[in-house]
């Protein structure tokens, strides 16, 4: 999957940006693309975008190990319906998450009302966007590490019990490293995700320019704005700096394959 | 030795679970979390819509744009879903049946939509086909509206849910490979009846899961219609668009109503997709038996 | 480290996986548990492990009883059929583990854990290969690391649990007479168990025969085979054939004639004579013998299998001869007296 997802990019950044910077460029040229590219407003938008996607990638990570965990190992009630609502995101149309966590979150919101009085502010700030972006990749890590999960062989762990080591020992040394491989693609799953969400997104961000407006956005702005070059620029921008991280994660990922034995 | 009690072992805990308190708190951050994040937004939906009442609730459903927006979605789901469903078998029967060159890179195509922002999806159609581009003249000249026009809608959508209908099939195809196949042709029957009475079947519990999956994504595609429709009211808003028209005017119940409808077609879409995996892994049971 | 298990029992949902089993194991020595599937013998391994806790019944590790601790606590080493090791680490890794995760005082220094894990993989062979993951070695290989990872605890008894049993017949051959010499080199109080008799019987010091939950008879591999003291333990440990008899008189009858065997002290009535294939003698001409006709004839390594049968609807008699005895047969009508033999009622 995520050698595909390399190969996607790679395919992508070939067709795309060269037709339309291809075209465009007649008219625009380098320099100007480059002028497009290092804006302030635009460095801005790829800095909340990548960074909002990032942190809730990780957060995501953090529980989506905790979430298979309980839902692979331990028994309580409700636990069907709590594996099938995981799927919950995939399935619910982000403009409604968008406005139903625009609500939540706002001043007056539900939760909102509760946190303006301590003085934190989510709507309108990039921790919304985190919020709503953890709501939309939350699937991607629970999805790739279940699978994983159940095929754990006990007798590992009764091994590594026969051996002297507590519980937590036997988690944290002999299950989580084989662990890291599906953990890294869920992450890598949920970060492309976060990048490129845009419905979930506008409602809470508010939107402000250098505060929590999102790439996909300045994109779509610039688009109403006829100025298809900058809109281009920007989405070529965007791809190029996905692939990199992609191509970084990738590469992390086989490395700990290799690293940590094989067939995660 | 005297009968004594001491024959009675106390329990020791399994080598291979954790004290009972660490379970139940993993098992409660987990459900503190999932209602943070996943239920609370869900009943905001449906609280927030009914909290003027039923009344206008019912009234913001017919009110004239929401009714198109809600025929419009239908319309673009209703030709997208199948166009990809024949796409997508046709692709995955490619892959899974034949030997070609460039395989890797179609099938990586294929999941091109996945990893892109939907906003870039929409942004690629604009680019292929606005005003000032050849194409674009072309079919102005010709006065065929694709863009900002319901064509471009559905090409939209075609273009971002062409994935799931394939993807399901690729590897349930070639993980059952081409014996059955070989032994209809070899048994007379033609290749569309093959196709028909021997693939066919093999493949419907994933035909299913990936049509559910693709109609859900259909109905619910936001960011690549926003760009290719051109938000004209009454007929090129799907409800989507709808509702972050009828939100941004602060006509929360009508947003919210209308998000409701999509709610709960997101519900029934996870039952069902619970259904098709119960019976579904029994199939894939099955069929890897014989 | 000296092992005694008392009234153990096990149940498992109900189901009674062993009843009463109390048996005492000899610091140092080499024990097999044997068995069918469904014999306990398992079940018995993992209790004293700590791997599961018994229903009923105490352990005792020397003196102290072990019953209340965890499977942590009671140092033990355990070797699972399918290795069981760590695939994200290396062997030396691996071997380390026991030793790494011991807490502050108990932790030997890095230097000298390096140094005992690379003994351990010296004494098991496979110097050399420390820098390696378990995906890179071949089953033997890895069964051997998995002893080595569970001796380098210095463990009060090692247990294995059908050890070979994933491996192939010539890999198990080698293992077996290795997994001997290591013992007799280290002195570790080991039980292991299998439902490969061979294999109990050519490793262990004493062989514990169990069946359906309960041990059937223990003692040293020649007491097991030459004198089992229930029909199971005949038929399961070596080949045996079964007839029913009739003591009458303090004489063996089977159908309408007396097999000239004497017994002495058995009251009158049906039994069932049990005896090896080769425990028998062949006769001319029958004053007291059994005859049949022979049906088959087998060459199998260095001795000769036939099956006689004789009649009315008992099945056939195994016998095995020597080549030389089964030359000089050149009639099909064979009449044989058993030499050693076993009644039982």
């Amino acid at each position: 999957m995520a050698l595909g997802l390399t190969l996607t990019w790679l395919t992508f950044l070939i067709l795309i940006p060269l037709s339309g910077l291809a075209w465009r460029s007649s008219e625009l040229g380098w320099v100007k693309f480059l002028a497009i590219a290092f804006d302030p407003r635009t460095l801005s938008a790829l800095r909340i975008s990548f960074g909002a996607a990032f942190a809730a990638a990780c957060i995501n990570a953090a529980f989506g190990v905790v979430l298979a965990w309980v839902l692979v190992r331990y028994r309580f009630p409700g636990k069907r319906v709590i594996d099938a609502m995981v799927d919950l995101p995939f399935a619910l149309p982000t403009a409604v998450a968008g406005i139903a966590l625009a609500t939540l979150y706002a001043p007056n919101g539900w939760i909102g009302q509760f946190l303006t009085p301590l003085g934190i502010k989510i709507a309108f700030t990039p921790l919304g966007i985190v919020i709503a972006l953890v709501f939309v990749g939350l699937p991607f890590v629970v999805r790739t590490v279940q699978p994983v999960m159940e095929e754990i062989d006990k007798e590992v762990e009764e091994a590594a019990a026969t051996l002297g080591a507590t519980r937590l020992q036997t988690i944290f040394r002999v299950l989580l490293p084989g662990l890291a491989p599906p953990v890294l693609t869920g992450f890598a799953l949920a970060f492309a995700r976060g990048v490129g969400e845009y419905g979930s997104v506008i409602f809470i961000a508010g939107n402000l320019p250098f505060r929590s407006e999102i790439a996909p956005l300045l994109i779509v702005i610039k688009l109403e704005e006829y100025n298809y070059a900058a809109a281009t620029a920007i989405a070529a921008v965007m791809l190029v700096m996905s692939f990199i991280m992609l191509l970084i994660l990738n590469l992390i990922q086989s490395w700990s394959r290799r690293r940590y034995g094989y067939g995660a | 030795m005297a009968l004594d009690t001491s024959l009675q072992p106390t329990k020791v805990r399994s080598a291979v679970t954790e004290h009972r308190f660490a379970r139940w708190t993993l098992i409660l951050a987990s459900l503190v979390f999932l209602t943070l994040i996943l239920l609370l937004p869900l009943s905001a939906v449906f609280v927030e819509a009914f909290r003027k009442g039923a009344g206008p609730f019912l009234e913001a459903l017919q009110d004239e744009e929401t009714f198109s927006a809600i025929r419009l979605t239908l319309i673009v789901a209703g030709v997208s879903v199948p166009l990809n469903l024949s796409f997508g078998v046709a692709a995955a029967w490619a892959i899974a049946k034949f030997e070609f060159k460039g395989k890797a890179f179609l099938t990586t195509l294929i999941d091109l939509p996945f990893s892109v922002s939907p906003v870039i999806s929409g942004l690629v159609f604009v680019l292929l086909l606005g005003a000032n581009t050849h194409l674009g003249h072309w079919l102005s000249a010709h006065d065929i509206k694709i863009l900002f026009a319901v064509p471009g809608l559905i090409l939209a959508t075609m273009f971002v849910t062409f994935p799931f209908v394939a993807r399901e099939l690729i590897p349930l195809m070639q993980e059952q490979g081409t014996g059955d196949e070989e032994a209809a042709i070899s048994l007379g029957a033609s290749g569309w009846q093959t196709f028909w009475h021997v693939t066919l079947p093999n493949i419907k519990w994933g035909l299913l899961y990936g049509v559910l999956l693709c109609n859900a994504r259909a109905m619910g595609e936001f960011g690549a219609v926003s760009v290719v429709s051109g938000h004209i009211r009454g007929q090129t808003n799907t409800m989507p668009l709808q509702v972050e028209i009828l939100y941004n005017e602060y006509n929360f119940t009508g947003a919210f109503a209308v998000a409701t409808l999509l709610a709960l077609l997101a519900l029934v879409t996870l039952v069902l997709k619970t259904l098709l995996e119960m019976r579904y892994s029994e199939e894939i049971a099955a069929s890897r038996r014989h | 480290m000296e092992v005694r298990v008392q009234n153990l029992r096990k149940e498992f949902d109900r189901f009674p996986a062993l009843h009463d089993v109390s048996l005492d194991i000899r610091s140092g020595e080499l024990i097999a548990l044997l068995g069918p599937s469904g014999s306990g013998k398992t079940t018995l391994l993992r209790l004293i492990a700590g791997l599961e806790s018994p229903t009923e019944g105490l352990i005792y590790f020397g003196d102290e009883d072990a019953s209340k601790k965890t499977v942590q606590q009671r140092n033990i080493g355990f070797v699972f059929q399918h290795y069981a090791l760590f695939r994200h680490m290396t062997v030396l890794d691996n071997v380390s583990f026991g030793l790494n995760v011991r807490d502050g005082a108990r932790r030997p220094p890095k230097a000298e854990i390096r140094r005992r894990a690379l003994e351990l993989l010296d004494l098991v062979q496979l110097s050399g290969l420390e820098k390696r993951y378990p995906a890179q070695l071949s089953g033997g290989q890895r069964q051997r690391v998995a002893l080595a990872r569970a001796m380098a605890v210095e463990p009060n008894v090692l247990l294995l649990d059908e050890p070979f049993g994933a491996l192939d017949a010539q890999v198990r051959k080698d293992l077996r007479k290795w997994l001997r010499e290591i013992h007799d080199r280290t002195g570790h109080t080991t039980v292991f168990v299998t439902h490969d008799q061979d294999e109990a019987m050519e490793l262990a010091d004493r062989v514990v025969v169990m069946s359906q939950g309960a041990i059937e008879q223990v003692g040293t591999p020649d007491e097991v085979y030459d004198s089992p003291n229930s029909p199971f333990v005949f038929g399961f440990v070596g080949q045996s054939n079964c007839l029913d008899v009739r003591v009458n008189d303090s004489e063996i009858w089977f159908e309408d004639r007396p097999l000239g065997l004497k017994v002495e002290g058995e009251s009158d009535g049906d039994a069932q004579l049990y005896f090896r294939p080769h425990d028998i003698e062949l006769r001319d001409g029958c004053g007291g013998c059994i005859a049949g006709l022979l049906t088959t004839s087998r060459r199998v390594a260095g001795t000769r299998h036939i099956e006689v049968d004789i009649g009315k609807g008992h099945p056939p008699i195994e016998l095995e001869l020597s080549p030389s005895q089964a030359g000089a047969l050149d009639r099909s009508r064979i009449a044989f007296r058993p030499t050693r033999w076993k009644l039982f009622r």
